[in-house]
């Protein structure tokens, strides 16, 4: 007779006392080790969400084009129109990252194109957002390399572009590195696969790849902080074959057009066990599951470690009885492992066979979020660095000079600016990903603030983009936060489209310190505020907690923001660049002059603490509307909005396409640094035809919105305040090459 | 005249392939399908790009064992047309279709960025119809695209006019700095001697269709139905 598990066998796979009990009191027992183990991982944060689900659920979920809500299915389903939906989600997979950059980040990739096309849409387009620490250091180096190999090598086989994404470089994420993946796919309406288990007697199949013992306990090694030995946790890091996901993708697809599908769900973490429960839970049903059917790629796994292998590239399907040699026949196919491992049961119990033992036994809804998994109100208060926050005096940081040449010209300055890891070109990481595949991308040729892809069959395209400039957060979560909305909704409006929906991937220490949930807690309620206003609900997405070092520090917080619009015609689709010399330049928004949380003043400055930049909702909202009518008046030549480096990067990236210089005038209220290099939000820099003059201002002037001609496209060269900056292709090969000099 | 595109397992560039075909030639592309060693009667074969079988010893050696290579090796050695596009040119010097192989990038990593080509000549199917003075941009989106053959195998195709395509810049000079991955002589695209096999690295499909705001590739594959 096997020994029971006593609290502390609890503790020691993670648990906490209290659960312990509830976990007792829902078996009516104490249970075995299979047992605690599933409870283990299920009730794990990156499974159950119990520390942050309270706080999610005040986000808004309803909106206009939803066809399916936050917590509904695997992905949020948005409706574009002309009978298709589009499923998008983003994804963390951190922790084994920093540990094993390639494989952390390719399973990343992997995990969350099966989120997609686990429900019946086909991935068409994929981004990512990526947190190095120090790019001068040998431990950044090899994780960036690691991660963009990782992630180029399984997307680029997977066969789907990668179109768009986000890198930074930051000190805080010198040991727990961000590696966020995000899909997008397209489905028809009324012919997508949820992950539920009904009709008693189905047959349950697992089919793709073998299960092997890696990756065991992955999720709960994920909800921990990075320790010093964390690289013994390695066999917790699983191990990705983008060959085998291409395959179950096309197998998935030829199954959804067979129409035999009663459910499915790909399996990621927790695996097995996460998949029967939650389906059966959704179902209300319950299943029996016969472990020595699973198809193995090692001898001697004991039931726990099958239930609980989180070995990549498999999916769970529950057929229609009946129909089981159509599948097989398509598995067969696409020379894949399968086997039928289990059946729909009316008990609402899973229940897990090894070799006609019964091992585990547990009501699905208990494993299930939404069911009585814990929930948790965590407490917080305010981080004590907000205090020397407080007490940044802008008066203490020298101006910079309005003068050529001299360490502190504003040539100069604007050199080193370009230069900067979080300014530069991210051309060294971009292209070792395929962004061509699937002829979609429409932005190769016409860059654009979010990434453009052509919906094919239809004279419509998809904006996408992912945003989170952590920094401001740090600053002030709850502005920081709705700062990130704001430009991903800005990026979206600015290259032509309609925001229409969000996914995000909530990135933060140790929800147990106060500190770290201050944040939190205020980032969801700018989120809420940000969503609410841009009417773009939020479907759904991830939250990953312990981001933190076990010497205590965390990670900025860095809520990533992923966003999906929509432009009704392609033709909608505006570039960044400049497109004709003689056009004219407008500053659209207000012109204010604010160094908060700015690049320079963090990197050039050093000023680690000030709060964060100009933010004003309403006005954001105004200013987008207003990009929005321009662009459908058919007038708007490029829109380019301000970010990181303000108006002086704006204008620079501009003329990158086709060398173009820009000649401008511009009021200096206060402060020359301010006005080149602030990052005050809520402004966009667009060109016009000079002939537009009049029918541009009417049109703006009917609106309560700022605008200012600045100035013309002219020549090569930059020219401000009649200083001259010199040449737009200098400030290219700077900006080209910066990263790669640094990682190669 | 008939298309048909080879379907491999790990084929990604198949679906682009077909569509384009599709759309320029007006006809209905066929699926050849990997595990079959019937051609359904096609007169012109593709092999798309992608990682046949996981692609994990190398490029292509696997895919040329497949039993749908045995009637492409076959057709070629008729005189039928077969053209490679990236894996495909790949798995044609794995076959032996075409000579040379297809190596690791130098710089060791995979590449995925618009480059410019020049026609070498107007002799070839894929050159016919092309301005040999214009510098094509066709993206290109490979790990192992080095193009490398001995010297005798170089002498010969530039005599035998069987060089296609060179890496050239924007401005079609073939340069050093215009080769990506350097490709021996700045190589892109090949043909075999008869001319009726041809292989590149670049992916003239991806450039071929207006929403794509890059048409060049078009004039390459038009040439070849022309």
């Amino acid at each position: 007779m096997e020994k029971l598990p006593t609290v502390q066998t609890a503790q020691s796979l993670g648990l906490l006392p209290e659960e312990f009990e509830q976990i007792q009191s829902i078996l009516g027992r104490t249970p075995n080790f299979t047992e605690l183990s599933i409870f283990s991982v299920m009730w794990s944060e990156h499974c159950s969400y119990k520390n942050s689900i309270v706080w999610l659920k005040t986000l808004p979920k309803k909106g206009k084009f939803m066809l399916a809500e936050a917590g509904e299915e695997n992905a949020g389903l948005v409706d574009i129109g002309d009978g298709l939906a589009c499923a998008f989600k983003i994804e963390s997979h951190n922790h084994p990252s920093a540990i094993e950059p390639y494989q952390g980040a390719a399973t990343g990739v992997g995990g969350i194109n099966r989120d997609i096309f686990s429900m019946g849409a086909r991935p068409i387009a994929q981004l990512n957002s990526l947190r190095f620490g120090n790019i001068d250091t040998d431990r950044t180096k090899w994780l960036a390399k690691g991660v963009v190999k990782g992630i180029g090598d399984y997307g680029n086989a997977f066969g789907i572009p990668t179109v768009g994404g986000e890198v930074y470089f930051d000190d805080c994420y010198e040991t727990n590195i961000l590696v966020n993946a995000m899909s997008v796919g397209i489905a028809q309406v009324g012919k997508t696969i949820s992950a539920i288990a009904e009709g008693v007697g189905n047959p349950v199949y697992i089919f793709g790849s073998t299960t092997g013992k890696d990756g065991i306990h992955g999720a709960a090694f994920a909800s921990k902080d990075i320790g010093e030995n964390a690289a013994e946790d390695l066999p917790a890091v699983q191990v990705g074959d983008p060959f085998f996901e291409k395959l179950i993708l096309e197998a998935s697809m030829e199954l959804l057009d067979a129409g035999i599908i009663v459910g499915m769900q790909d399996m990621g973490a927790a695996g097995i066990t996460c998949s029967t429960s939650e389906m059966s839970a959704k179902s209300e049903t319950g299943m029996d599951i016969w472990l020595d059917k699973v198809p193995l790629r090692q001898a001697n796994m004991k039931g726990w470690e099958i239930l609980l292998s989180e070995s990549q590239e498999r999916m769970l399907v529950v057929l229609q009885k009946g129909k089981e040699s159509i599948a097989e026949e398509i598995f067969r196919k696409w020379d894949l492992e399968f086997a039928q491992i289990g059946v729909v049961t009316d008990t609402k119990n899973v229940k897990y066979y090894m070799n006609g033992e019964l091992e585990a036994d547990i009501p699905a809804e208990a494993l299930a979020l939404g069911g009585s998994t814990p929930v948790y109100h965590r407490e917080w208060e305010e981080p004590a660095y907000f205090e020397k926050i407080r007490s940044f005096d802008l008066s203490q940081v020298k101006d910079i000079e309005l003068t050529q040449s001299g360490d502190n010209s504003a040539v100069e300055i604007s050199r080193k600016i370009t230069a900067l890891p979080n300014i530069a070109s991210k051309k060294w990481v971009y292209e070792q990903y395929d962004s061509m595949v699937g002829t979609v991308n429409q932005s190769t040729q016409k860059p654009s603030d979010a990434a453009i892809v052509k919906i094919k069959g239809t004279n419509r395209s998809l904006a996408l983009t992912v945003d989170c400039n952590s920094r401001y957060v740090y600053s002030n979560p709850e502005v920081g936060t709705a700062i990130a909305v704001a430009e991903a909704a800005r990026n979206i409006v600015c290259s032509g489209g309609i925001p229409t929906g969000v996914t995000n991937c909530l990135n933060f220490g140790n929800p147990y310190d106060k500190g770290v949930y201050y944040q939190f807690k205020h980032a969801i309620d700018g989120m809420r505020i940000a969503c609410t206003k841009f009417e773009t609900p939020v479907t759904g997405g991830n939250v990953s907690f312990y981001n933190q070092s076990s010497d205590g520090i965390a990670v900025y917080p860095t809520p990533t923001i992923g966003m999906i619009g929509l432009l009704e015609d392609s033709s909608l689709q505006t570039g960044l660049s400049f497109q004709n010399q003689g056009d004219l330049i407008y500053l659209i928004g207000e012109q204010m002059e604010c160094l908060n949380s700015s690049q320079y003043l963090s990197k050039i400055r050093n000023v680690e603490f000030s709060p964060a930049p100009y933010f004003n909702l309403d006005k954001e909202f105004d200013l987008q509307e207003a990009i929005k009518k321009a662009i459908r008046e058919g007038i708007v030549v490029s829109a380019h909005d301000l970010a990181e480096g303000g108006l002086f990067v704006a204008l620079m990236e501009k003329g990158f396409l086709n060398n173009f210089g820009a000649n401008i005038k511009i009021d200096i209220k206060n402060r020359m640094d301010a006005t080149l290099f602030g990052e005050a939000q809520s402004r966009v820099l667009i060109t016009i035809n000079p002939n537009h003059k009049e029918t541009f201002e009417t049109l703006m002037g009917n609106l309560t919105i700022d605008f200012q001609n600045i100035g013309i496209v002219e020549g090569s060269s930059i020219i401000i305040n009649d200083l001259e900056f010199g040449k737009v292709q200098d400030y290219k090969e700077i900006y080209s090459h910066a990263i790669a000099k640094k990682l190669n | 005249m008939k298309i048909g595109v080879v379907i491999f397992p790990g084929s990604n560039c198949d679906r682009d392939l077909i569509e384009t075909l599709g759309d320029l030639t007006g006809t209905q592309v066929i699926e050849l399908w990997h595990k079959d060693t019937d051609l359904k009667e096609c007169t012109h074969i593709f092999l798309p790009g992608g990682f046949s079988y996981g692609d994990y010893l190398r490029s292509g050696a696997i895919a040329k064992l497949s039993p749908i290579m045995q009637s492409v090796i076959e057709h070629a050695n008729k005189g039928g047309f077969v053209m490679g596009i990236c894996n495909g040119f790949q798995i044609l010097c794995e076959s032996g279709l075409l000579p040379g192989a297809l190596l690791h990038n130098n710089n060791l990593k995979f590449i995925c960025k618009d480059v410019f080509l020049k026609p070498q000549n107007n002799s070839q199917l894929a050159t016919k119809n092309l301005d040999s003075t214009k510098a094509y941009k066709i993206p290109i989106a490979h790990g192992e695209g080095r193009y490398y053959a001995d010297d005798k195998t170089l002498s010969d195709l530039e005599s035998n006019n069987q060089i296609l395509f060179k890496y050239c810049s924007q401005e079609g000079n073939i340069t050093e700095e215009s080769n990506p991955n350097g490709a021996l002589n700045n190589i892109a695209g090949i043909c075999n001697k008869q001319g009726n096999v041809i292989g590149m690295m670049p992916h003239p499909e991806r450039c071929a269709t207006e929403h794509l705001l890059n048409i060049d590739g078009k004039a390459i594959l038009q040439s070849i139905f022309a």
